[in-house]
């Protein structure tokens, strides 16, 4: 192992256990870390838009108009003029400037995304939950297949109905809505649990780096 | 127990890792059908095919993605299919990069015969319908700064059309961006590997066919590595994380007994 690997190691360690220091008590260690963290994520992130976004995709072809190499680079001075206008909020009195980047994001946004995701997330969805009944009736589908079409149906309508605040929910909406809250609290729950998956492994990554690569280094040394 | 410091409870945790790690307890580990469904359609694809794998996670999700990613790699230079990664996110590239030619030099992958990595372009849903017409008009070099002309495997590649499956591993809803936008306009094949967090928004899209498999977090990295027969870090992690789950579900019920306990008291 070469002896900036080894300080980069040394480094890791240090900070991953001046971050879990906190579970003890906080301390200067954890607020030295988290700091860190947060400035070199988003100094790292800086940089690396201007590396890989705007230089090759702003300053290079712009660059090659400027010195003749491809003249298509000026058509560049369009977007990049748009994008400077978020600068405007800096100046007071040009604040009104920035409306028109917005307004060209929210159009351009709006216009490309509703119809897709109305299709995808929608219309697709909605197929997905009635299509099962089509092959019921053709009586391709298991006794179980048949059991989870139906409870699929049956909890899309319940948990719908738990958001459907126009009627009052007495008499029978009130007992679709308790199914539907039945159904929201299982989703949230294996959600949670999944969410409690992720963060423990997590944990596994780091102490595995501990134990193996950090220790591992050590053990080599002697 | 309802006054127990909590940093008791870091310590079992700690100790929950720390133990089966250092006794490499090996539990077996069954498929899910998810993950079946994205081996399988892997597998199926004949020698030569193309698959685009997005990287689309950083180094806060690297534990659960990486390992999953790694054995779709292994599993595509195994099989001689071709490998395009790009990323959607900005800190992406260096880890999406460094993985796949760790995997490459142990596979023997050959750059831009068996695999070329794009890097990141901002803007994920311009990238996203930019290539579906022309990749070389959103990527028009590699992440080395290779013209996309002169690279082999890009000969015969213009848009999806060639691309016979696209994988998004990913931590947020950029797989959402790839199913509106790639497979609803380009009908584009779409298989996903994400974290834990998000699994349970994604399971809708599979059972709609909108994504043909799909991996859950470390646990579908583990089950990933068991199809392709290559142990790594997905299976070893998954055996410790059983026993962290086995305590916590302990210390719930604990909790739970301890909770009904002092309210029965106080009633």
């Amino acid at each position: 192992m070469d002896f900036w690997s080894l300080i980069g190691i040394w480094v890791a360690a240090f900070l991953t256990l001046s971050i879990y220091s906190v579970l003890y008590r906080d301390n200067p260690f954890y607020r030295f870390a988290e700091h860190l963290f947060v400035g070199v994520s988003v100094g790292y992130g800086i940089v690396l838009s201007i590396y890989q976004g705007f230089i090759p995709l702003a300053w290079k072809p712009f660059a090659a108009a400027i010195t003749g190499e491809s003249m298509s680079g000026f058509i560049k001075l369009i977007p990049i003029c748009i994008g400077l206008l978020f600068f405007a909020r800096l100046s007071p009195r040009h604040t009104w400037l920035i409306r028109y980047p917005i307004a060209i994001l929210i159009g351009f946004g709006s216009g490309i995304a509703i119809p897709k995701v109305l299709r995808a997330n929608i219309f697709e969805q909605t197929h997905g939950t009635i299509a099962p009944f089509a092959e019921i009736a053709a009586g391709t589908l298991s006794g179980w297949d048949i059991f989870e079409a139906v409870l699929i149906v049956v909890g899309v309508i319940c948990t719908l109905t738990y958001f459907f605040f126009a009627v009052e929910h007495r008499g029978p909406v009130k007992w679709l809505s308790k199914v539907g809250i039945a159904f929201l609290m299982i989703g949230f729950g294996s959600a949670f649990g999944n969410t409690v998956m992720g963060r423990v492994a997590l944990l596994i990554q780091r102490v595995d780096f501990l134990l193996n690569d950090w220790i591992g280094a050590i053990l080599t040394i002697f | 127990m309802a006054n127990i410091d909590r940093r008791i409870v870091f310590i079992l945790v700690a100790l929950a890792v720390i133990i089966p790690m250092l006794l490499s307890i090996n539990l077996p580990v069954s498929v899910s059908e998810p993950t079946q469904k994205f081996y399988d359609y892997v597998e199926d694809l004949p020698a030569g095919s193309t698959i685009m794998i997005a990287f689309d996670y950083g180094p806060s999700s690297l534990a659960e993605l990486n390992p999953m990613a790694k054995a779709l790699l292994k599993q595509c230079f195994d099989r001689d299919i071709r490998v395009i990664g790009i990323t959607l996110v900005v800190d992406a590239p260096t880890l999406a990069s460094a993985l796949i030619q760790e995997v490459a030099a142990e596979k023997g992958a050959v750059e831009g015969e068996d695999y070329v990595f794009l890097g990141f372009r901002p803007g994920a849903v311009q990238v996203i319908l930019g290539m579906g017409t022309d990749i070389a008009s959103v990527y028009d070099t590699d992440y080395n700064g290779t013209a996309i002309g002169e690279i082999p495997m890009m000969q015969n590649i213009t848009n999806y059309d060639q691309i016979d499956l696209l994988v998004d591993f990913t931590s947020s809803d950029t797989v959402e961006s790839w199913i509106v936008y790639a497979n609803d306009e380009y009908n584009q094949k779409i298989a996903a590997g994400v974290t834990g967090v998000i699994i349970a928004q994604m399971f809708p899209y599979l059972q709609t066919g909108q994504l043909v498999g799909l991996l859950s977090g470390i646990l579908g990295a583990a089950e990933y590595e068991n199809l392709i027969g290559a142990p790594a870090k997905g299976m070893q992690w998954i055996n410790v994380e059983s026993f962290v789950h086995l305590l916590i579900v302990v210390l719930v019920v604990i909790g739970n007994i301890s909770y009904f306990i002092h309210r029965t008291r106080e009633e």
